[in-house]
């Protein structure tokens, strides 16, 4: 279509030959990332002038947190312990949770393709759902608390870890499978002795990389009533004491470093 | 003793190294449930359970189908721009925050410090972010969009570092040793080599921006997370319904575009 448009250069070689060059896509995107964000500074009333007029308000929040409220600390214990608690446990649940539904997910060990669909679409469907939307929906569910942000973790965990893990499932080696098939075990044992064995590392792997990030998520479910650190944080910001949030801000970086590097060392071990 | 057997009584015993992490593991994870506190469950939950299944069954198709500012398609229009608009910002500021933190372009106490910045960056929350630009714009999409530039930094910059720390230099030399000028060698040396790993890591964050944006109308930044939020406080289950449905789909349709171009993208 584009190559019609704008027909392809002819270089004319010394020995003769005719070589067509394309002509460059890159025009033709520019102008289009160019109206999109024509459109977009239209539709989100951006405007540099505000900025540069205004850009110093946003580090008097900074400069107030500085320096963070140190005796602030000993309130903090509690709810940062619960923000990890929530974290583990919904990591560990909904990894343990997504093994069963990646299976069924998987094109190679399930032949129905009625259920493999069903299980694609549940999965991704409730990996679009953003985590703070889900808090907010357990929140009304659960009550608020804990409950609430421990479920919505779980649930983004079961989504991720299972898409990850359906999609290494499917890239594995079959022989081993239909081997040990063929040997007379059924679909599920051939599955525990010779696809397992070979999915595990990346399997641990990635529920480690995703209880990292959701330490991280849950640290603003509180914000929604979901329980954890968050809950401070609103309240902190909520009454403009910004010492207090600047020491949690400064609690979170160090835990979230911390709670990377032990990630980072286990899972290069795994690899 | 067959060579099998000899061959399994010489692979690497790490029991015990197993034993003591399943250990720790499962030891942490009971204490977890500590944190569980069931007494804020309440009867109704069940109930609003049924409630919101049934308004995500039948959404307010009004709300889903107008075209006026309050109508579902305009906010999730407004969502887009504002991620669109922030990821492009974002990965404008990263490039050159990225070149300083890659330890083969900069001397390394300059790297360290990028690269300190970075991790603050990226470890505070979206929300926080949100609620300081509101100072600086009022709220509105504009804070949504700066708050969105602002969080793509931190990773946009640690993935195009770890690219940059990838570049091939023997082409650099080669390139100097036919007599190339510094424009030429950035331009037909760096640029080919970083350009379509840049652009698949900035689809990918747009991707990820998307549902970001869809939050920050929590703390009032603009987007479709503050209608939401209102139709929930208010258990107008209808409008809830039509909004996720709105958001699900968008997510999806995007989610599948961003995969395909990266795909054309990775095999060139």
């Amino acid at each position: 279509m584009y190559d019609k448009i704008f027909p392809p250069k002819k270089i004319a070689l010394p020995n003769g030959k005719v070589v067509l060059e394309k002509r460059s896509r890159v025009p033709v995107i520019l102008v289009l990332l160019l109206i999109a964000a024509y459109f977009s500074i239209k539709f989100t009333g951006f405007s540099l002038s505000v900025l540069a007029e205004r850009w110093n308000e946003f580090f008097v929040i900074i400069i107030d947190m500085i320096p963070p409220k140190w005796d602030y600390t000993p309130h903090i214990w509690k709810p940062l312990l619960d923000t990890i608690k929530m974290s583990l446990l919904g990591s560990v649940l909904g990894s343990i949770v997504a093994i069963p539904i990646a299976y069924l997910a998987s094109t190679n060990v399930v032949k129905s393709k009625i259920v493999v669909a069903i299980t694609k679409v549940f999965l991704s469907i409730l990996r679009t759902m953003p985590t703070l939307v889900t808090a907010l929906i357990a929140t009304f569910v659960f009550g608020l608390g804990t409950l609430a942000g421990t479920v919505a973790i779980f649930i983004f965990t079961v989504a991720y870890v299972g898409k990850l893990l359906y999609e290494q499932i499917e890239n594995v080696n079959m022989g081993a499978f239909e081997a040990m098939e063929s040997l007379g075990m059924n679909r599920i044992q051939a599955f525990r002795y010779a696809i397992f064995p070979q999915v595990l590392p990346n399997y641990l792997s990635t529920s480690l990389f995703c209880f990292e990030g959701n330490v991280r998520y849950a640290a603003i479910l509180g914000y929604v009533g979901a329980g954890g650190i968050g809950l401070l944080l609103n309240e902190g910001l909520g009454w403009r004491d910004y010492a207090s949030v600047g020491m949690i801000l400064l609690t979170l970086v160090i835990t979230v470093f911390i709670i990377e590097r032990v990630s980072e060392h286990f899972r290069k071990r795994l690899i | 003793m067959d060579t099998i057997e000899k061959q399994l009584s010489a692979s690497p015993n790490n029991r015990r190294y197993l034993l003591v992490v399943t250990t720790i593991l499962l030891v942490l994870f009971i204490w977890s449930f500590t944190a569980i506190n069931l007494q804020n469950v309440e009867e109704s939950g069940w109930k609003i359970a049924t409630s919101i299944l049934s308004g995500i069954v039948h959404p307010d198709l009004d709300l889903l189908l107008t075209f006026t500012t309050q109508g579902v398609p305009y906010l999730l229009v407004e969502t887009i721009a504002i991620a669109f608009l922030g990821t492009i910002i974002g990965s404008i500021l990263a490039i050159p925050l990225a070149f300083l933190s890659a330890s083969n372009v900069v001397p390394s106490p300059v790297a360290w410090v990028t690269r300190l910045l970075l991790i603050m960056i990226r470890t505070v929350p979206a929300l926080v972010y949100g609620l300081m630009f509101i100072r600086v714009t009022g709220p509105g999409p504009f804070a949504g969009v700066l708050t969105i530039a602002l969080v793509s930094i931190g990773m946009l910059a640690k993935l195009f570092v770890d690219a940059i720390e990838d570049l091939d230099t023997s082409i650099l030399e080669s390139m100097t040793s036919i007599g190339c000028t510094t424009f030429e060698k950035i331009r037909f040396g760096i640029v080919p080599q970083l350009f379509s790993m840049f652009l698949s890591t900035i689809i990918y964050r747009f991707d990820m921006n998307l549902r970001e944006a869809s939050v920050l109308g929590l703390v009032g930044a603009g987007g479709i997370g503050a209608p939401l939020i209102f139709a929930m406080n208010s258990y107008r289950w209808n409008e809830v319904g039509s909004i996720l449905i709105g958001l699900v789909i968008l997510i999806l349709i995007v989610e599948l575009l961003s995969n395909n171009l990266r795909g054309k993208l990775v095999r060139g």
